[in-house]
């Protein structure tokens, strides 16, 4: 092993766990670190000592006040530079925290690598060695569960929409600059700019779609699911208004009458009433269990309610990843027979709200379950942090490819900010390669003098 | 009795552009080189189409150019048409191609061969290797005669296990008009190497006194002429000639498709792989049906011959239908095709069973270079040979292996590409295959390789001292550049204006106005009063382009520092994988496969992800230090 694996990269993540709470870190480490961290508080931090501060994004917006902390290497964690941010336990501000500093040249950390560099930095232990891998897998499991829940659906299929796009004005591009001899349909550079500032809209959007409306549900889905007349309105109901679980205020996110915003343990959670499931000829009740599919599908949590009076309802679909369910068998008030929770079993009255502390519990201790290592994973916060984070960076190169298309002298620039920007955009889809580009270049043009 | 044997540093098989390049650089290293080849005649014989460089490919030759190395100097000996494509796009695409008189070409290459000191030549086919303990010793010929050597490098071309296609009739030989080498071909599939087998086509030679020119476009070479080397100038090329152009129509196209049973292509004679980007025009006429014409370019074969090469029709048809469809096209009403198109199936070996320094994993001391590793073209070839012959000297005097990064080299980038990726086609190069392309320029493959070359010892003397002047004159340059201020109102506002689109507001040094995209060298001469005409035009056009590019060479050089770091992370090679904890199966199965190098390398490997990336550094670190492979 050679002695010096220095990492230059400089990396952030929120070291606290995801969701409100009195207070948010977001952990900056690198060779100097402490230079972003200046821009950010506008200020020259001192080794070890704590300094109240605003936290300012690029464009000198005040984004919160909180503490910052400078440990110099290698007196850290990790051993390199680190800045502690802490800031208000709001998922909103540490996420533009992080934002800001990605904006700065920062990225998001991989799974496992704070704890990685302290080890590679000889912070840790070598006997630690096994506890270090097993944490990099087991965040990075999370990481591809999050990621891909974050990938489902329109979000997912408008980033394909893009890339394709993308993929296809590249080939035109990389042809016409590998292949000048050859007979293909070359496009004029006036007609690639305006396929650009499509390009941008399209990411534009995009974005605010990462930002907003899939922000202000950060935190977990929770389904209610199961045949018509088990209870799941009133369980909505029940769970909406309980005492424990706390509905929140955000404006805007109860936009479906069937669902709720409420948090568990300090976790946002958005509670999704689905229609039943049964086979129907009715056009408007058809697209409402489509939905209800597809709210299952993405949800973390799926609670199959069953009337305990009428068990024959428990079929549960078979399609279904049984590991997110939760047995919640309804109307225990109906029946005589005393019933005992176990771990995927759980009886409850929606009516006169008995054992509903019982199913808060259980639920809060399996969504903060992972959640509850040191090091944070992915969390559907940070999934999208980083899609929102490729996103502009895709914009800014495909802004930069369109200037320098008005000049045929720079073709191979723009071609090298599309190339970035598709780069940026597999971080999010999966790596696409030159010879993938090549082979739609192959298939698309007759290339062979 | 007891035969002694002599005994060489450096055995080179095979005589064309991976194994002149080869035994020309171990030479050049000061190591004692044969080069043995079943033919001298052959040496540096073009094989397919009589051109040299091209988009990708010339950045090749300029880089072993920059190494010493003969293929550029050899396009200036027998180059009859010079052409710089791209010439209106940005420097780092913009390429040099050459049509090349063959029997100039091979003539210089020989030359260079025969002059050169350390190296000596002898024809016989190769059967047999001397290995030990894998371990390469020596190779044995044909006539049962040894030669020792510690490290032998194998060009082979197409020649192993060749099989030649005509419509349905097929035969065994390396090239039209050489045998293969089967017994070397038997002997080799024994080795612990994966084998396969790949295709490629060539299309028939026509008599060029049988096409009417006048019915055809002409293409003529570029004036001034461009010179390929380095060392190279415009005196040394014979006279220029131009190509010419034409294209198949529709009536060629139904004659084609009406045969097409008669192609082995088709009928599943053959079922090797061709390459994607040089496809038969059997391909060209059934893939892309919609078009109802393929261009053909006519590319003369030399200054002392008629033959010509239709470049665009390479084919396996029946010779029959070859004559058919070529007399329907323009000016080939009447042709006479000398000699028929055919495909040719070979043996390669996975590029994946070798080291960066292309010396195979199995046998020490025994290098593949050029199609035997599933490449094509003759620049492809070349610039392995030259990797390879410098590793063969360096693997003889035991010292470490040398191979340019991704961002050092387009070599860097065909290297690391085979050897942890493979190739499932005729490996050809393009600089979309580069992505630090921006880098990665013909005009500063000096730049960027000399100086290694001067350390590896494989620069000639003179060549090193030319490029330290170039070098010197280049610094000097840029300094005055970036210190002398051009003033406002310093020359009239009226020039200001038309160049700069509106006056100087404030002074600018001469560097930032080259950075503007409207500023070039020519006007920078006018914006100011000082007189820059001392200026070579290879200095103010490398001045002029670093310029330009400065912002995305700054943001490319974040990058290189990046793969530097992890390049510099080595993995020894017999790690074994499939003990880390942690590590998914598909990673130990592709990790165990390729055996990386380096973290760069196993990061590089498709379907790799960054967390086994970190739980490669966590194994690392958690084992004790030792010497790295």
């Amino acid at each position: 092993m050679p002695k010096n694996i220095t990492q230059k990269e400089l990396i952030c993540a929120l070291a606290t766990p995801a969701g409100k709470g009195a207070l948010a870190i977001v952990r900056l480490s690198g060779k100097n670190a402490h230079v972003i961290a200046k821009q950010i508080t506008h200020k020259s931090l001192a080794p070890r000592q704590a300094s109240y501060t605003n936290f300012y994004n690029r464009d000198d917006v005040v984004l919160d006040q909180g503490l910052a902390i400078y440990f110099q290497t290698p007196a850290s964690f990790t051993g390199e530079d680190v800045i502690e941010f802490h800031c208000h336990g709001n998922p909103l501000l540490a996420d533009l925290l992080l934002e800001a500093l990605c904006a700065l040249g920062a990225r998001l950390a991989t799974p496992g690598e704070f704890s990685l560099r302290a080890f590679l930095n000889n912070k840790i232990d070598l006997a630690q060695a096994e506890a270090i891998a097993d944490l990099i897998n087991s965040t990075t499991e999370q990481a591809a569960r999050t990621a891909t829940r974050s990938m489902q659906g329109a979000f997912s299929q408008r980033v394909q929409d893009v890339l394709t796009q993308l993929t296809q004005m590249r080939m035109h591009i990389e042809a016409d600059l590998d292949f000048p001899d050859e007979e293909i349909d070359r496009q004029q550079n006036e007609q690639l700019v305006p396929q650009l500032t499509k390009l941008k809209y399209f990411l534009n959007e995009l974005l605010q779609q990462a930002k907003l409306g899939e922000r202000l549900q950060t935190g977990a889905t929770i389904a209610i699911a199961g045949k018509p007349n088990a209870g799941k309105s009133s369980l909505l109901n029940v769970l909406a208004q309980s005492e424990v679980a706390i509905v929140t205020e955000i404006p805007g996110t109860t936009r479906d009458p069937l669902s709720a915003d409420i948090e568990i343990q300090g976790i946002a959670v958005r509670l999704i009433d689905t229609a039943g499931l049964r086979e129907t000829q009715d056009i408007v009740e058809a697209k409402g269990i489509e939905r209800t599919q597809q709210a299952l599908a993405q949800a973390d949590i799926v609670l199959w309610l069953t009337d305990v009076s009428n068990e024959d309802s428990q079929s549960v679909p078979s399609d279904m990843d049984t590991a997110k369910i939760f047995y919640v068998h309804n109307k225990v008030d109906l029946s005589t027979e005393k019933k005992y929770n176990d771990n995927e079993n759980i009886y409850i009255s929606a009516k006169t709200q008995t054992g509903i502390d019982e199913l808060l519990q259980q639920l809060g201790e399996h969504l903060i379950g992972d959640n509850n290592i040191q090091e944070q994973g992915d969390t559907p916060f940070l999934a999208r942090g980083r899609h929102v984070v490729a996103l502009q960076q895709a914009q800014g190169n495909i802004h930069s490819a369109q200037q320098r298309l008005s000049n045929s002298q720079e073709l191979e620039l723009a071609a090298e900010d599309l190339r970035l920007a598709q780069q940026n955009l597999g971080e999010i889809t999966g790596e696409f390669t030159p010879d993938d580009l090549l082979g739609k270049i192959f298939s698309e043009f007759c290339i062979g003098k | 009795m007891t035969v002694k044997h002599q005994q060489y540093d450096v055995i080179v098989i095979g005589g064309g552009h991976a194994g002149t390049e080869a035994a020309l650089a171990a030479a050049r290293m000061g190591a004692q080189t044969l080069l043995i080849t079943h033919n001298i005649e052959t040496i540096g014989q073009m094989s397919c189409n009589p051109a040299i460089g091209g988009i990708g490919k010339s950045h090749l030759v300029k880089e072993i150019d920059a190494m010493g190395g003969a293929m550029a100097l050899a396009a200036d000996h027998g180059g009859i048409q010079f052409r710089v494509l791209n010439s209106r796009k940005g420097p780092a695409v913009r390429a040099t191609r050459a049509q090349a008189d063959r029997a100039l070409y091979k003539a210089a290459i020989r030359q260079l061969v025969e002059n050169q000191a350390n190296l000596q030549i002898f024809q016989q086919a190769v059967d047999d290797l001397i290995i030990q303990q894998d371990c390469i010793r020596g190779v044995v010929t044909q006539s049962d005669l040894t030669f020792l050597a510690k490290s032998v490098v194998l060009t082979t071309g197409t020649f192993l296990g060749g099989k030649i296609h005509i419509g349905n009739d097929n035969y065994a030989a390396g090239r039209a008009g050489d045998p293969p080498a089967t017994t070397l071909a038997n002997r080799l599939r024994e080795l612990p190497l994966r084998v396969g087998r790949l295709k490629t086509g060539t299309p028939p030679r026509i008599d060029g006194r049988s096409i009417d020119y006048t019915q055809l476009e002409a293409q003529p070479g570029d004036v001034p002429t461009p010179v390929f080397s380095f060392m190279g100038s415009r005196a040394l090329h014979p006279k220029q000639v131009n190509c010419f152009i034409t294209y198949t129509n529709p009536s060629t196209h139904e004659i084609i498709s009406n045969d097409l049973e008669l192609s082995p292509m088709y009928n599943g004679n053959i079922d090797s792989t061709g390459p994607r980007y040089c496809p038969s025009i059997e391909d060209k006429v059934t893939r892309f049906a919609d078009r109802n014409q393929h261009q053909i370019f006519i590319e003369p074969e030399g200054l002392q011959t008629h033959e010509v090469y239709p470049n665009g029709i390479s084919t396996s048809l029946p010779f029959e239908t070859q004559q058919k469809f070529v007399h329907s096209i323009k000016g080939f009403e009447n042709a006479h095709i000398t000699r028929p198109g055919y495909a040719i199936e070979y043996d390669y070996f996975d590029p994946r069973d070798l080291q960066p320094s292309l010396e195979t994993k199995a046998i020490e001391g025994l290098f593949f270079a050029g199609q035997i590793n599933g490449t094509t073209g003759y620049e492809e070839a070349a610039a392995q040979g030259l990797v390879a012959g410098v590793n063969a000297v360096r693997r003889a005097q035991e010292q470490d292996a040398w191979a340019p990064r991704r961002d050092q080299a387009y070599i860097g980038v065909m290297i690391d590409d085979l050897v942890t990726s493979g190739t499932i086609e005729p490996y050809r190069m393009f600089t979309s295959r580069a992505e630090f392309r921006l880098l990665l320029r013909q005009d500063n493959a000096d730049l960027r390789l000399s100086e290694t070359a001067h350390e590896l010892g494989c620069l000639p003397a003179v060549q090193w001292q030319a490029f330290s002047e170039k070098r010197e004159q280049l610094e000097t340059q840029q300094q005055r550049l970036k210190s002398s201020y051009v003033q406002p109102g310093e020359v009239d506002v009226e020039t200001e204006e038309e160049i700069l689109g509106k006056k100087l507001k404030h002074e600018y040094s001469m560097y930032e106005l080259l950075r503007r995209p409207e500023v070039n060298f020519e006007n920078l001469k006018k914006l100011s009063t000082q007189d820059l005409s001392d200026i070579p035009a290879e200095v103010s056009e490398q001045l002029e382009i670093q310029a330009k590019y400065a912002g995305y060479i700054e943001r490319q050089n974040v990058e290189v520092e990046k793969l530097t770091q992890q390049e510099e992370v080595k993995l020894p090679q017999d790690t074994n994988y499939r003990a880390i904890t942690g590590l998914s199966n598909e990673a130990k199965q592709k990790l165990m496969d390729i055996k990386p190098h380096t973290i760069g390398q196993a990061a590089r490997i498709s379907g790799i992800t960054p967390s086994t990336i970190s739980l490669l550094l966590v194994h690392l670190k958690s084992k004790p230090a030792r010497k790295s492979a």
